[in-house]
């Protein structure tokens, strides 16, 4: 509710249609006398006075007669909507329930009752029915219940499929429960929202059915019966035709704005959206520039209104020719560092560092343009689902070809050329025809080498490759791995690897930085890898199988789970200390810092381990 | 169980073809190849949820064969506490249910306490804990994990294997534990089933498909696992 007033239309949407309710309930009451008025004397009138927006054929006041109108017509509407729902909502949940055959027999009557014009549709009903409101009504409904049923055929589908439903089918849950119990309560949602829609378009259909003489019968009187009998007079009065045309506009937009807004609201409710300032970063040493790394990255937090801070304090570097992963579970920031490196973080997460410099150049030093261009060339990001950088509706060829066309100037030619080039670098089979193909066509190994081509296109300083085969086969796994290894080589950028995964990790990378809780906790070099020093990265190594894990011993877990980003250092002390079988009191109460820890190694802990971690006993 | 000569086709499309395996009282059977090989479509058919075009599968009566999901994200139905999805396979008495809710919470390592929370109040690992909770409420004889560890962490990973392999050893459950993983596969199976293409291609004990395999396919797939310290 608080999100719906924040929003123009949401706020207008919900105005109108309150506006209209109070109308609906007060009108009759204090205005159908004044509207039931016959005058003699004052047939036929303009404006005046007594008659703000004149009166009608027999002298009855305009003005009050829309006022009394309101409920009429909204009650007509909302009768119509219920008819759409009630017929429509079964309708469409039936193929849920029903046996394969005859459920894509209702799904084919939806989609031709869908074709048929509504109003035609209504008309005819209305006719068949006879004249007059009740006609009206179920013909409008009538018209209405097609689309609510392919709407909630559509959303029960979705539903339907899930593994929930699957599970519940594999427990021998009766068909009708399933509907009753999992699909209906996770559509309701949505289909209310449109139904809310649906209510618009039932009154401005109702009102055109009256308007041509086919709904509401005199005496009775709606807005559509008001527009009708006032239009004749349209070139002498038109505040007589006018306002009940504005009454007709005004419910309609309403009722489309409040249900249009309440669907964008709902559809965002899954993301969180927390208020409230963000905290400065606390200030950083700057060391001395390394003009040649691909990556300097100094003092990177990134902060989230509320407090949370999913990245902490964050330094590392990736020399040209080097690849650096970074390792940790889902929740240590690894992903959002990479984010922040491409200036990608989402609204309203708060970057600040102390230096983030990509080649040599510090980026938040440039003009936008020029970070444009350096962000555009310089650097290339690869991430877990392919489809998500590739535009499913364009070739493959086009995609490519489009970054040395905005960033370069190149010709179309020229760049198609370079574009069909980098598909054969990265090993695609005959490139000259996949870059004619869409993305679908390609499989999802051969999706994440275009992606990887894409971002050869310019002049690559730095790759950035976020889990970029976790959706891939461990065989297409393997070709991606050695594919990046190579790129890596061939163009002597530096590669920024994050995953989850320490076995891939230690397959591809040169050097280990691993992530906890928003914070570097160990960085060393691979070949250490199957020896380090801080307790959470040899929970790491040990909680993974590999082909010589001794199959009669339990595997290594890691207890309890991480912290979350909002009060990862509460206690002031070292973020893994709960989970963490070495902790002592000064674990908890000190925070251990980022140092030196023999050549090439960096650690924040207080009681270094020592000594190959598969020896360890768990 | 035993799986016949089991077909089943898509329109033109054959996705599991031809395929004859068995899967004794008890045992695990391990079930590995990539994506596309047919492997998911197999472990549908046996719960029931794919159609079978040809052959048969017999020893374990309809219901008795349960089946974990890969994502338990979307495996749970975000509108029911736990406490209602694990009693939806429960066949007792309405007020024996909370008592056997609980029980098998506490099969899985779960507290009593988490079934009157929602999904979304539970790290993967816990969901994931849910829905094989769920599965055993129905009593299996067979229960069919679906790559039950690819969305989760490697850290949380471990503790999930560890679970099914206590479940085993506690209810003498059988399991057919489908994973790309061969390193995952070969922690929890006593048999290794390979499939490609539709077609099991080797089936062995564990250490004879690892150390001996017979068909290069295995090999390629042996040869792909990461390993730490292994290089590419």
């Amino acid at each position: 509710m608080r999100r719906l007033r924040s929003s123009p239309a949401g706020l207008a949407g919900l105005l109108l249609v309150t506006a209209f309710v109070v109308l609906a309930v007060i009108g009759p009451p204090l205005w159908a006398t004044d509207a039931a008025r016959i005058d003699a004397a004052k047939i036929l009138q303009g404006t005046s006075p007594g008659h703000p927006l004149g009166t009608d054929t027999l002298g009855r006041d305009i003005l009050a007669r829309v006022l009394v109108a309101g409920r009429l017509s909204l009650l007509l509407a909302v009768a119509a909507t219920l008819i759409g729902t009630v017929v429509g909502i079964p309708l469409g949940a039936l193929p849920a329930v029903l046996p394969r055959r005859a459920g894509r027999f209702v799904v084919g009557l939806i989609g031709s009752l869908v074709a048929f014009p509504g109003l035609l549709l209504a008309m005819f009903t209305t006719i068949v029915l006879g004249l007059g409101a009740r006609g009206a009504v179920f013909g409008i409904g009538l018209a209405a219940a097609p689309a609510v049923a392919r709407l909630t055929h559509t959303l029960t589908a979705s539903v339907a499929g899930s593994d929930y439903v699957a599970a519940a089918r594999m427990l021998r849950v009766p068909r009708r429960r399933v509907l009753l119990r999992h699909i209906l309560p996770n559509v309701a949602e949505p289909l209310i929202l449109n139904i809310t829609m649906i209510l618009g378009s039932s009154l401005l259909g109702l009102a055109g059915l009256s308007f041509l003489g086919l709904g509401v019968q005199a005496p009775e009187y709606d807005w559509g019966r008001m527009l009708s009998e006032g239009l004749s007079r349209v070139y002498v009065h038109p505040e007589v035709a006018l306002a009940p045309a504005v009454a007709i506009m005004a419910a309609g937009i309403g009722f489309h704005l409040l249900g249009e807004s309440m669907a964008r609201i709902a559809a965002r409710e899954s993301r969180h959206a927390p208020t409230g300032p963000a905290a400065p970063a606390p200030p950083v040493d700057v060391p001395a520039d390394t003009p040649s790394a691909a990556l300097e990255l100094r003092g990177l937090t990134v902060t989230f209104p509320g407090g949370a801070r999913p990245v902490r304090d964050v330094s590392l570097s990736v020399n040209p020719g080097e690849i650096v992963g970074i390792v940790g579970e889902s929740g240590s920031g690894k992903s959002l560092t990479a984010l922040a490196v491409g200036g990608l973080v989402p609204y309203p997460g708060v970057v600040t560092t102390a230096r983030l410099a990509l080649a040599g150049q510090e980026v938040n030093r440039l003009s936008r343009a020029a970070r444009r261009r350096l962000l555009g060339t310089a650097l290339a990001m690869v991430f877990q689902d392919p489809m998500s950088s590739l535009n499913p509706a364009l070739t493959v060829g086009s995609q490519l070809a489009e970054v040395p066309i905005v960033h370069e100037g190149l010709s179309r030619r020229a760049s198609w050329t370079r574009a069909v080039n980098r598909l054969r670098q990265v090993r695609i089979p005959d490139p000259d025809r996949r870059s004619r193909q869409r993305p679908h066509q390609f499989s999802g190994g051969m999706r994440q080498r275009a992606v990887i081509a894409m971002g050869l296109m310019g002049t690559p300083k730095l790759l950035i490759a976020d889990e970029p085969t976790t959706a891939l086969d461990v065989t297409v796994q393997r070709q991606v791995l050695e594919l990046l290894a190579e790129v890596t080589v061939r163009t002597d950028a530096g590669v920024l690897f994050i995953s989850h995964d320490m076995a891939v990790v230690s397959q591809i990378c040169h050097r280990v930085v691993v992530m906890y809780a928003g914070r570097v906790v160990e960085e060393l070099p691979v070949q250490d890898l199957p020896e380090p020093a801080h307790p959470y990265t040899r929970a790491l190594v040990a909680c993974l199988p590999d082909m010589r894990t001794d199959r009669d011993r339990p595997l290594a877990t890691i207890p309890g789970r991480p912290p979350s980003p909002v009060d990862a250092e509460s206690t002031g002390g070292c973020a893994f200390a709960s989970r963490c079988g070495f902790a002592t009191p000064l674990c908890v109460t000190e925070r251990p810092p980022l140092k030196e820890h023999g050549a090439g190694r960096r650690l924040a802990c207080w009681y270094p381990r020592s000594g190959p971690v598969r020896e360890e006993t768990p | 169980m035993n799986i016949t000569q089991l077909t089943v086709r898509y329109g033109a499309f054959t996705a599991v073809d031809d395929v004859s395996l068995d899967i004794p009282p008890g045992g695990a059977v391990g079930l590995v190849g990539e994506s596309g090989s047919g492997k998911s479509t197999l472990a549908r058919a046996l719960v029931g949820l794919a159609p079978v075009s040809a052959g048969t599968i017999t020893g374990i009566p309809v219901g008795h064969a349960q089946m974990v999901f890969q994502d338990p994200y979307h495996s749970l139905d975000p509108r029911l506490t736990v406490g209602a999805s694990v009693a939806e396979g429960i066949r007792l008495p309405r007020g024996e249910r909370a008592t056997e809710v609980a029980r098998l919470l506490d099969l899985v390592t779960l507290d009593a306490a988490v079934a009157s929370r929602y999904p979304r109040e539970l790290s993967g690992g816990q969901r994931q804990r849910v829905a094989i909770a769920r599965a055993l409420g129905a009593r299996p004889e067979l229960l069919v994990a679906d790559e039950i560890t690819s969305a989760l962490d490697v850290s949380v990973q471990g503790a999930i294997l560890n679970l099914i392999r206590d479940l085993r050893a506690r209810l003498g459950l059988a399991v057919l534990f489908i994973s790309h993983n061969l390193a995952v596969v070969r922690y929890v199976a006593d048999v290794i089933a390979v499939m490609h293409n539709g077609r099991l291609v080797e089936v062995g004990p564990t250490d004879e498909v690892i150390n001996h395999p017979r068909e290069d396919y295995t090999r390629t797939l042996m040869a792909a696992v990461p390993g730490i310290g292994d290089g590419l």
